[in-house]
């Protein structure tokens, strides 16, 4: 009871508090599943996403119009999840963390992408068992709430996601789980430096680069620039089968997932119409003015 | 569900067994999953999966881009030759307490059919060390194993298998160089020829005659010697240039009473010619996997081309001419891919596999020409030219007719073993 109404008076108030104090652009739908949580002294905890690969290129509208086709189509790692992975190790192998965990949220098949957390040097992996309806419905706010728990269990002092998942392009996940658990956030992060116990961060915005300077505990969201992914080495992934993944169901943690959405129509964008070739520059802008357009 | 469950059980009990070596592990996966399939399964694991993938990304992201100009300048692919021995693509069969992984024979097959997709000059170069290290594998003594094959897993080293001559390909037995006996040492002189990775190797497998007697048998005539490339009298010659597969370093070597110590013999004098046949058994599915990758290589580029180009008003795939040689250079590279796995797995189970290996290195070197040659026809003139990365399979394609056994020799031993099943 509490707790969903705590949940909805923050949504409300994100849109401008979001704004006031971040900068940040108006909450986006819903989107990502799994943020990176990683840990400062103790834990690093990271987030893996598993999304439509990014170099399918046919995908298809569902016939009853609720959604894309995602049987038979090929997932991997979110690539901004993929950057936050490194970045936990990066900051593991520089003795600044302890450990890092990498957390997913869905089916069964995730733990293909834990693995692959794990095989760039995650230390242990957290799977968040959300299958069937739940899972087509797992939006951002289910997925923080998931993440403000185990952050809360798992005493993890820093929170590494994904900015965005390329399949919803939400962009909510890192915003709702820092202030769930009314921590500090860095978000499109192209930069971060540990100093003492407060946590630099260099941001991407639409301006150009904004330096902040937040204390831990804190979440970070990992934009394009941050690093680039190692490859996970052969050794590694099969050094990563002996890492553990603990099996944790969202009511263990007290998170109710049925989503507060429904998704009314999903469509295509509207076919490219043929455009028209003129011979002169002085036909172009004849065109542009019959149109309207100028 | 409940495969899954049987699979990673099966996984499991892989690893447990991992440290008696990765035969076992992979019986007990396929023994585990074969409950769940009524006794066969093309499934493949977990970490073979994820290890197709790292080469997968490896091959498109680094060796694509980068073949068309190694190609043309015909310079060694260093530099994408550590990137992959970092990564772990690299020596997969060298036992665990060598440094290596102990890869079995299928899982080395995967990687070696993703990396040749993206080159398979890279991949004769990578591929040639696995050949060169397999009788020191199947052979070598701890001492021996501990030396040559330790110092490959700790930095990025190359070797190579020397026992083609100018006189002699086919026609092992009638290898001329000779090995005598001095003391605690063998003196060594001869020529060899189209040795891969003379140039750039630190060691060599040699073969060399040290019985004199013509009427000595072959299977005790030869002894297979550890040669350090550094030795005096170890001449390499200049690289060749060939019609394909040009980044790879193909020389000719002159051995002038190299002196090599008593030590560095495997197993002892006249058991050579056994060891040299034997390596071919492991290493001919990793080749037929190469002139798979090749061929799947030529299809993937025909189809992108095919959906791309129109004539006559349509896509060209869309002509039934077109579109029906796709499906030939379908149909052969699954059964190329199903042929090698065969094989592999085969060994990998501890049986003799001669018959399948022959089969798929003969069949995969056939239709990787015939792919290749396909490519260049449906891309039209545009196959013909050097912007157009299809003329390139077609010349790098030939090889795989020719080394690791011709495709005669592949049909005499095929030819052999089923009619010595027929006779049984």
């Amino acid at each position: 009871m509490h707790r969903s109404s705590e949940v909805k008076h923050l949504a409300s108030d994100f849109n401008t508090r979001a704004c006031e104090c971040f900068g940040q652009p108006p909450v986006q739908p819903f989107e990502s599943h799994c943020p990176v949580l990683t840990d400062r002294t103790v834990r690093v905890q990271l987030k893996v996403l598993k999304v439509k690969d990014g170099s399918v290129f046919f995908i298809r509208v569902k016939p009853d119009r609720t959604g894309v086709v995602t049987d038979g189509v090929k997932h991997s790692m979110n690539p901004f999840c993929e950057i936050a992975v490194e970045e936990a190790v990066k900051l593991k192998e520089k003795k600044l963390v302890k450990e890092v965990v990498a957390v997913s949220c869905g089916p069964q098949q995730v733990q293909e992408t834990i693995r692959t957390a794990l095989a760039m040097g995650a230390d242990r992996g957290i799977h968040v068992e959300v299958s069937g309806k739940d899972y087509e419905t797992l939006g951002p706010l289910q997925v923080s709430k998931i993440f403000a728990a185990l952050a809360k269990k798992e005493q993890a002092d820093l929170i590494i996601l994904g900015k965005q998942a390329i399949d919803d392009d939400c962009n909510q996940t890192g915003q709702m789980t820092a202030a769930l658990l009314d921590w500090p956030q860095g978000t499109f992060a192209s930069e971060v430096t540990l100093e003492a116990d407060k946590l630099k961060v260099v941001r991407e915005i639409d301006g150009g680069l904004e330096t902040i300077k937040i204390n831990l505990p804190a979440v970070v969201t990992a934009d394009l620039r941050l690093n680039t992914p190692r490859y996970a080495t052969l050794p590694n992934i099969m050094k990563a089968k002996k890492k553990k993944i603990t099996n944790v169901k969202p009511a263990d943690l007290g998170v109710d997932v049925s989503s507060r959405l429904e998704v009314l129509k999903v469509d295509e964008p509207p076919q490219r119409q043929s455009g028209v070739k003129v011979e002169t520059v002085h036909d172009l802008v004849e065109k542009l003015k019959e149109a309207g357009r100028i | 569900m409940i495969f899954n469950k049987v699979l990673r059980a099966g996984v499991q009990a892989g690893r447990r067994f991992q440290s008696t070596g990765p035969q076992a592990g992979v019986r007990a996966a396929i023994a585990a999953s074969r409950e769940a399939h009524g006794g066969f399964s093309f499934e493949l694991t977990d970490q073979q999966k994820e290890f197709q993938e790292v080469a997968r990304k490896f091959a498109r992201e680094e060796i694509v881009p980068a073949a068309p100009s190694y190609d043309r300048s015909g310079e060694y692919p260093f530099p994408l030759i550590k990137r992959a021995w970092e990564l772990g693509l690299m020596n997969g069969h060298i036992p665990e307490d060598c440094g290596g992984m102990g890869l079995g024979i299928f899982d080395a097959c995967l990687i070696t059919e993703e990396l040749a997709f993206g080159c398979t000059g890279v991949q004769t170069a990578i591929e040639a060390n696995s050949l060169g290290q397999m009788p020191v594998i199947i052979a070598g003594n701890d001492a021996q194993k501990k030396k040559y094959l330790g110092r490959m897993t700790e930095e990025p080293l190359m070797c190579a298998y020397c026992v083609t001559e100018p006189g002699a390909g086919s026609d092992v037995a009638g290898i001329k160089t000779r090995a005598v006996k001095k003391g605690d040492e063998y003196v060594v002189n001869g020529q060899k020829m189209w040795i891969t990775n003379g140039g750039k190797a630190n060691w060599y497998f040699l073969l060399a005659r040290t019985d004199p007697d013509p009427k000595c048998p072959a299977s005790k005539a030869f002894t297979g010697f550890i040669v350090e490339a550094d030795t005096p009298g170890v001449q390499p010659g200049r690289k060749e240039l060939n019609m394909g597969q040009r980044s790879s370093d193909t020389r000719g070597i002159t051995f002038e009473d190299v002196k090599i110590p008593k030590e560095n013999v495997l197993i002892g004098e006249g058991a050579g010619f056994k060891i040299a046949m034997g390596a071919f058994d492991k290493t001919r599915p990793p080749v037929a996997a190469g002139a798979t990758g090749l061929a799947q290589r030529a299809l993937e580029e025909a189809t992108k081309y095919a959906l791309e180009r129109k004539t006559f008003g349509k896509f060209i795939a869309e002509h039934q001419a077109v579109s029906f040689l796709l499906a030939e250079m379908a149909m052969k590279v699954e059964l190329a891919r199903m042929a090698y796995q065969r094989a592999a797995w085969e060994v990998d189970q501890g049986r003799r596999n001669t018959y399948y290996a022959s089969i798929a290195k003969a069949f995969a070197g056939d239709i990787a020409n015939q792919c290749a040659a396909d490519a260049v026809q449906i891309f039209g003139g545009n196959g013909f030219n050097s912007e157009y990365p299809v003329e390139k399979l077609m010349r790098d394609a030939k090889i795989y007719q020719i080394y690791e056994g011709t495709a005669q020799i592949q049909r005499l031993i095929i030819s052999r073993e089923h009619l010595g099943k027929f006779k049984q």
